[in-house]
């Protein structure tokens, strides 16, 4: 806590300097609070904040778009700066778009893109799911070498994007090395308790030692698979590779002790970008590209992830 | 009515030669499904993997057999088992023993049911739309008490009661077969059963018998919301974390089916638990086929879609009297009763 207190007082002493900054009042209309990334997505933006003096006013829409646009409308009744919105759907969204544009207030997208008009917003942040699943695959590739492996991969729900994405490009990732092969492939749902079900399943379907590596679309999944390999008596980590994508908490935990190879982060700092481009834009117009990719990284045990679980910790995941 | 083993055996015949089917699917589509090792300590196996994933629809269904016997339906046991998975989860991190915890899931879970029971029996609304509030509202609690986070924790005890064995057998085994032995035992030779059928049949007319139709619906939900908390514990301890979200997501329907592949009616009245159960075993093992048979996933809907249908309409009566009389008709003059099947999901099976 005194650390906290320490930014707080530092942040202070910095006001005066970024005087100009202070004035900035932005709206940030959240989807919910659904998952724990999602909660962290909200502490890192108001923390990014906080940091910037820059007054946030926070909505939480609770899974629902009506509410996500009756926040806007207050947003532009308030005359804020500028809005964000990290959008529940794709669709739905031009009416809105355009009653800011009319008001002169830049919309900047965080975490998901929506189907309208790119003039009607400033730039949206997102990762490159893609790339992410890339990641995944190219780092599988060095990490086996020239060895035969078979690999069994977790997909995320059927048919959802991030799903569809992480495996292309994971498949990408992997495309340029003959001895790795996708043997067998199954929807764990995102969640813990199918990943371990579908794992389970796995194992005996192609028998333990016959699997090489594990990729899961999100960590979750990768934790519960995680047991169901030591439930079969096999060491998690070694006897199977374990490779998958978000850089939760208890992923950087697994892979501290040992039981999980690698993770690329979807980094929950998706505010930080956009502030930045924000404050550019209202200082001297300075135009954002269209699309802010934020950075995929690859975290392997040669992270101190026992520090960097800690950490996390506090975002609220 | 209770009756001898050969009645009871014919009741669960068709479940049992369904499940035999399914479990024949799963042969078929890897064939070491039979195969069941000891390994690491444990019963190692596809079957196994059946008999232990069956497990929280298995408890669900055991009270949810008896609400549909009261012409009642339970929405609710998928949030129950959230709230308590939550709640064994949060006393374990706050540093209570695992039966402190377990307690405290059940109690929640009864206090579920008792909210149901009570809405249904005392303020009169219908069971659907009653049990449909505590559906939506209780993911919502379950967050509250996780704090929308995954809560994990790490307590043993706890641990054991889901990826836990008792004599190599999973713990999750253990206990759906012991709390289906022991409901049917409680109802069966008491005259509970009885009293429960008599309130589906018809409520006024129960009443006016003598029976307190009042405490045994509310006890009945009661019933499923303990089943619904241990189910939830189980689910929790198994991966070591209450998930708000996605713990006992969908399940409710999941029970209903299997009260439904059962062959309980809808609509109340004579009911079984051990159809019901092996209901649970059959949707399970459908899972199973698809896991197993490597196909992609964007098949696994259909695929269950198909199967269920496919049982659901073997069950159906028109079909029992179809076959019957196609029986009848090639010169089966051996053929002494209709081969209706024991009951049906689709027809009120109203005791005469």
């Amino acid at each position: 806590m005194k650390r906290r207190t320490l930014l707080l007082a530092s942040a202070v002493a910095l006001m005066p300097a970024a005087v100009f900054a202070a004035d900035l009042t932005v709206g940030f209309s959240q989807i919910g609070s659904e998952s724990g990334w999602r909660a962290a997505e909200t502490s890192v933006a108001k923390l990014e904040a906080e940091k910037r003096g820059i007054t946030l006013k926070f909505a939480d829409a609770q899974q629902k778009q009506e509410n996500q646009i009756k926040a806007i409308r207050s947003f532009i009744a308030q005359g804020v700066d500028g809005i964000f919105i990290a959008p529940v759907v794709a669709t739905g969204w031009d009416e809105v778009l355009e009653e800011a544009k009319d008001a002169d207030i830049p919309v900047l997208l965080l975490d998901r893109k929506v189907d309208a008009s790119d003039d009607l917003y400033l730039t949206s942040v997102t990762s490159d799911t893609v790339y992410e699943g890339k990641v995944a695959g190219e780092w599988l590739a060095e990490a086996v070498g020239g060895a035969e492996c078979n690999i069994v991969e977790l997909q995320g729900t059927t048919g959802s994007s991030p799903a569809i994405d992480r495996k292309n490009g994971f498949e990408q990732g992997i495309a340029g090395s003959d001895n790795l092969k996708i043997v067998r492939s199954q929807t764990g749902d995102f969640t813990r308790s199918q990943g371990k079900v579908v794992m389970e399943s796995f194992l005996k379907a192609e028998g333990g030692e016959n699997i090489c590596a594990l990729y899961a679309h999100n960590d979750d999944m990768a934790v519960g698979a995680i047991q169901a390999i030591k439930e079969a008596g096999l060491k998690p980590g070694e006897d199977i590779l374990v490779v998958a994508i978000d850089a939760v908490p208890d992923a950087h935990l697994a892979i501290a002790n040992g039981e999980m190879n690698a993770t690329i982060e979807l980094t929950p700092n998706m505010a930080g970008p956009a502030y930045d481009a924000l404050e550019k834009y209202l200082a001297d117009g300075t135009m954002p590209p269209k699309w802010i990719q934020t950075e995929s990284r690859l975290f392997t045990a040669s992270d101190d992830n026992n520090a960097i679980y800690e950490e996390k910790k506090q975002l609220g995941y | 009515m209770p009756g001898p083993n050969s009645s009871v055996l014919k009741r669960i015949l068709p479940q049992l030669v369904i499940l035999g089917v399914v479990l024949l699917l799963n042969f078929i589509v890897f064939p070491d499904f039979f195969r069941i090792e000891f390994k690491n300590g444990r019963l190692f196996g596809s079957l196994i993997d059946v008999l232990n994933r069956g497990a929280p629809t298995a408890l669900l269904c055991v009270g949810m057999t008896l609400v549909i016997a009261t012409k009642g339906i339970d929405l609710s046991v998928g949030a129950v088992m959230a709230i308590a998975g939550a709640t064994a989860a949060s006393l374990v991190v706050e540093g209570h023993g695992w039966f402190t915890a377990l307690l405290g899931a059940l109690a929640v879970g009864g206090l579920c049911g008792l909210w149901n029971g009570v809405l249904v029996a005392v303020i009169r609304i219908q069971p659907i739309v009653a049990t449909l509030v505590l559906m939506v509202a209780g993911r919502g609690i379950a967050q509250l008490i996780t704090e929308g986070t995954i809560l994990t924790f790490n307590n043993e005890g706890l641990v054991r009661l889901g990826a836990g064995t008792v004599a190599g057998i999973p713990t999750p085994i253990v206990i759906w077969v012991a709390l289906g032995a022991l409901a049917t035992f409680v109802i069966r030779r008491t005259a509970l059963g009885l009293l429960i059928e008599a309130i589906g049949v018809n409520e006024t007319s129960s009443r006016l018998t003598g029976i307190n139709s009042r405490v045994i619906l509310i006890c009945v939900y009661v019933m499923s919301g303990l089943c619904a908390a241990l189910a939830g514990v189980i689910v929790a301890a198994d991966i070591k974390g209450a998930d708000a979200n996605n713990a006992g997501l969908w399940l409710e329907l999941d029970a209903i089916l299997a009260v439904v592949i059962g062959g309980n009616s809808l609509l109340g009245g004579r009911f079984s638990i051990v159809a019901s159960l092996l209901g649970a075993l059959i949707i399970q093992s459908v899972n199973s086929v698809i896991l197993l048979s490597g196909m992609p996933p964007e098949f696994n809907l259909v695929i269950k879609a198909l199967l269920i249908l496919a049982i659901l309409v073997i069950q159906s009566p028109k079909i029992g009297h179809l076959v019957y009389m196609f029986r009848a008709a090639s010169g089966g003059r051996n053929i002494a009763s209709p081969t209706r099947p024991a009951a049906s999901p689709l027809v009120p099976n109203k005791d005469k």
